[in-house]
């Protein structure tokens, strides 16, 4: 029998300090057999619980995307035990990796729609996951127009800024960045998510919406996308709560009858609607 | 077949020799399930055990793992009880919750190695319950005192000796070379008259109750059945179906161990997120996933009540609150005002 307890161990290749307030670092993590690199089959939206020895294991959602082969990435804040351990982690160091988690159909449904990719702060990561998905050239003719909204603070706190620049010149994605408040050398658009939302989101006919971000955003963004008209059901959400096992045995992340860790973690707004506010 | 009473304790011996048994053992005025070594330590004489023999194959504590990580290399060798055990005496609603925990354990795409490989590996000898406690209502939820389900062998006490009825292949080939006397007519008419005049302390009427809670999440009921709970979780922790769990590291230079905890709804801490946000904030919000969880949740989840009505949660609560009353305070839901 699969032991699903069991983690893969990983080698932590790169710990790269990715915002300017230095609380969030991306950790770029190696496989250390070929087997294991070879079966690690994973889709934009999945996490994995990673596991420092000694310490514990926490869930992130996977920032790399399945069209990059032979790493992981992860941007992850430093919050915890097991996060504060991460952030002060050597490079080369052994790590372990227990998954993919999480119910992986969501980018199936995605097919043939135009996109608005909807982030905030550092929940941005899966969502480069995604959008690094859709743009590779064996991806990009499934889905339809893509915009993406992301939102931060402050420049300085815009995660992957390379990538944000090369997104920028391309012709098949809009992407709109903007910060809360003005700042010196920042010349692009300021204002909250949900009001830039309103002014530049596609029209709602053929499209989906995916948003991730902290729970204020959520709360003024998706009535902004029922106001744009979006339905429920075009509407997709992550969601985080305290996990442990990761396959739905442990108890914990149940929002009603779901598992956040097992049924999701990214569930459309019409299913939540139908769930207990418990995240 | 039957076990005469006074050949009990040789039968168990022969037992200890091919198993490790686990049966009721008294401790002061109570009986747990123990590993026994001599037939003469059991005592089948129990209402019910203060724990729930869940414990035997879901472990209130254990290593799921052992790790040693040096330099480039991570060592790590799980720690699967395969052992060969027999847990003899366990009451009909104990049995029928290990049926539930299967469901949980043994998911459509995870399975739990541990729990599962210790029940693959574990014969269950129930024993009919001639006098149930005043606390159990297990006719009330698909169970009953001779229930069978869950079990490999059944003993019905008929006075001086057990009727022992196959329920399960497993249980049957249990008892090849056991070379028990077979039943007598006299002793299947005395087993089935035993069944038939057992009672049952008490039966609750749950007709309607997943219906309502349906619906009721919003209910102002939730407002002031939570109000006496301490969040202690000793309702949990001697659920039979409970299985909440908590996973954490114990670590010694490089070598570790990975260790799982029974943990529980009750408590604050179960939910709190690292960024201090909660979930689940006050006693209300775990009070009502606690019977959500086991008459709503899990029956759209697993189609069962995760509940077998041993009643141990009312005889555990420092503040007697008593599931059967809840759930009929459930029913009636709360006023608006």
């Amino acid at each position: 029998m699969n032991n699903p307890y069991l983690p893969i161990p990983v080698r932590l290749t790169k710990n790269f300090i990715e915002t300017e307030d230095r609380l969030i670092h991306t950790f770029t993590l190696q496989f250390l057999k070929e087997e294991d690199e070879n079966s690690f089959s994973y889709m934009p939206g999945q996490f994995v619980e990673i596991c420092v020895f000694g310490k514990g294991e926490a869930p992130f959602g996977i920032a790399s995307s399945p069209t990059e082969s032979g790493f992981l990435k992860f941007s992850v804040a430093k919050v915890g035990v097991v996060t504060t351990a991460l952030h002060a982690m050597q490079e080369g160091s052994i790590l372990g990796v227990r998954g993919p988690m999480g119910n992986g159909s969501a980018v199936e449904k995605l097919k043939g729609k135009n996109l608005v990719i909807i982030g905030g702060g550092f929940a941005f990561t899966t969502l480069r996951s995604l959008i690094t998905y859709i743009l590779h050239p064996g991806h990009r003719g499934d889905f339809g127009e893509l915009t993406v909204i992301y939102g931060a603070r402050n420049p300085g706190l815009l995660l992957y800024k390379e990538e944000l620049a090369e997104w920028e010149k391309r012709s098949d994605i809009n992407l709109v960045c903007t910060i809360d408040v003005p700042c010196e050398g920042w010349n692009k658009r300021v204002g909250f998510v949900p009001t830039c939302t309103k002014e530049v989101a596609p029209c709602s006919d053929n499209t989906y919406a995916i948003v991730c971000g902290p729970p204020v955003m959520i709360k003024f963004t998706t009535p902004v996308l029922e106001e744009l008209g979006f339905s429920p059901g075009q509407v997709f959400l992550s969601l985080e709560n305290k996990m442990k096992c990761g396959i739905g045995m442990c108890g914990r992340c149940n929002v009603g009858g779901k598992y956040v860790c097992k049924d999701g973690p990214v569930f459309t707004k019409e299913e939540l609607d139908r769930l207990p506010p418990e995240y | 077949m039957i076990i005469k009473k006074s050949e009990l304790s040789s039968f168990l011996d022969k037992l200890t020799g091919q198993y490790q048994v686990l049966a009721p053992v008294k401790k002061g005025l109570e009986f747990y399930f123990q590993p026994i070594s001599s037939g003469v330590q059991a005592d089948l004489s129990y209402s019910n055990s203060v724990t729930a023999p869940k414990g035997i194959l879901f472990p209130q504590s254990e290593t799921l793992f052992n790790y040693d990580v040096q330099g480039e290399t991570a060592d790590m060798q799980e720690c699967l009880d395969t052992g060969k055990k027999v847990i003899f005496g366990l009451r009909p609603c104990d049995a029928k919750s290990l049926v539930l925990l299967d469901k949980v354990f043994h998911g459509e795409k995870y399975q739990d190695p541990y729990y599962l490989s210790r029940r693959a590996n574990t014969v269950l000898v129930g024993l009919g319950c001639g006098e149930p406690r005043g606390t159990c209502f297990c006719a009330s939820l698909d169970g009953g005192p001779f229930g069978t389900e869950g079990l490999d062998l059944l003993l019905v006490d008929i006075g001086d000796k057990y009727v022992v009825e196959v329920v399960s292949e497993k249980g049957a080939s249990f008892l090849t070379g056991a070379s028990l006397p077979l039943a007598g007519k006299d002793d299947r008419a005395a087993a089935a008259k035993a069944k038939e005049t057992a009672f049952q302390a008490c039966t609750i009427n749950l007709e309607g109750l997943k219906e309502k809670m349906d619906v009721n999440y919003d209910d102002p009921v939730w407002g002031f059945l939570h109000e006496k709970c301490l969040g202690c979780g000793a309702c949990t922790y001697s659920c039979p179906t409970c299985h909440c769990f908590d996973i954490l590291d114990e670590v010694k230079d490089s070598t570790g161990c990975r260790v799982r905890n029974w943990d529980a709804c009750m408590f604050p801490l179960f939910t709190l997120h690292g960024s201090g946000h909660n979930p689940r904030p006050t006693g209300k919000e775990r009070f009502r996933q606690r019977f959500m969880h086991k008459f709503k949740y899990f029956v759209d989840n697993y189609g069962a009540f995760a509940c077998v009505g041993c009643g141990r949660c009312i005889l555990n609560c420092p503040v007697n609150i008593d599931i059967r009353q809840v759930l009929a305070d459930i029913k009636a839901g709360g006023d608006e005002k």
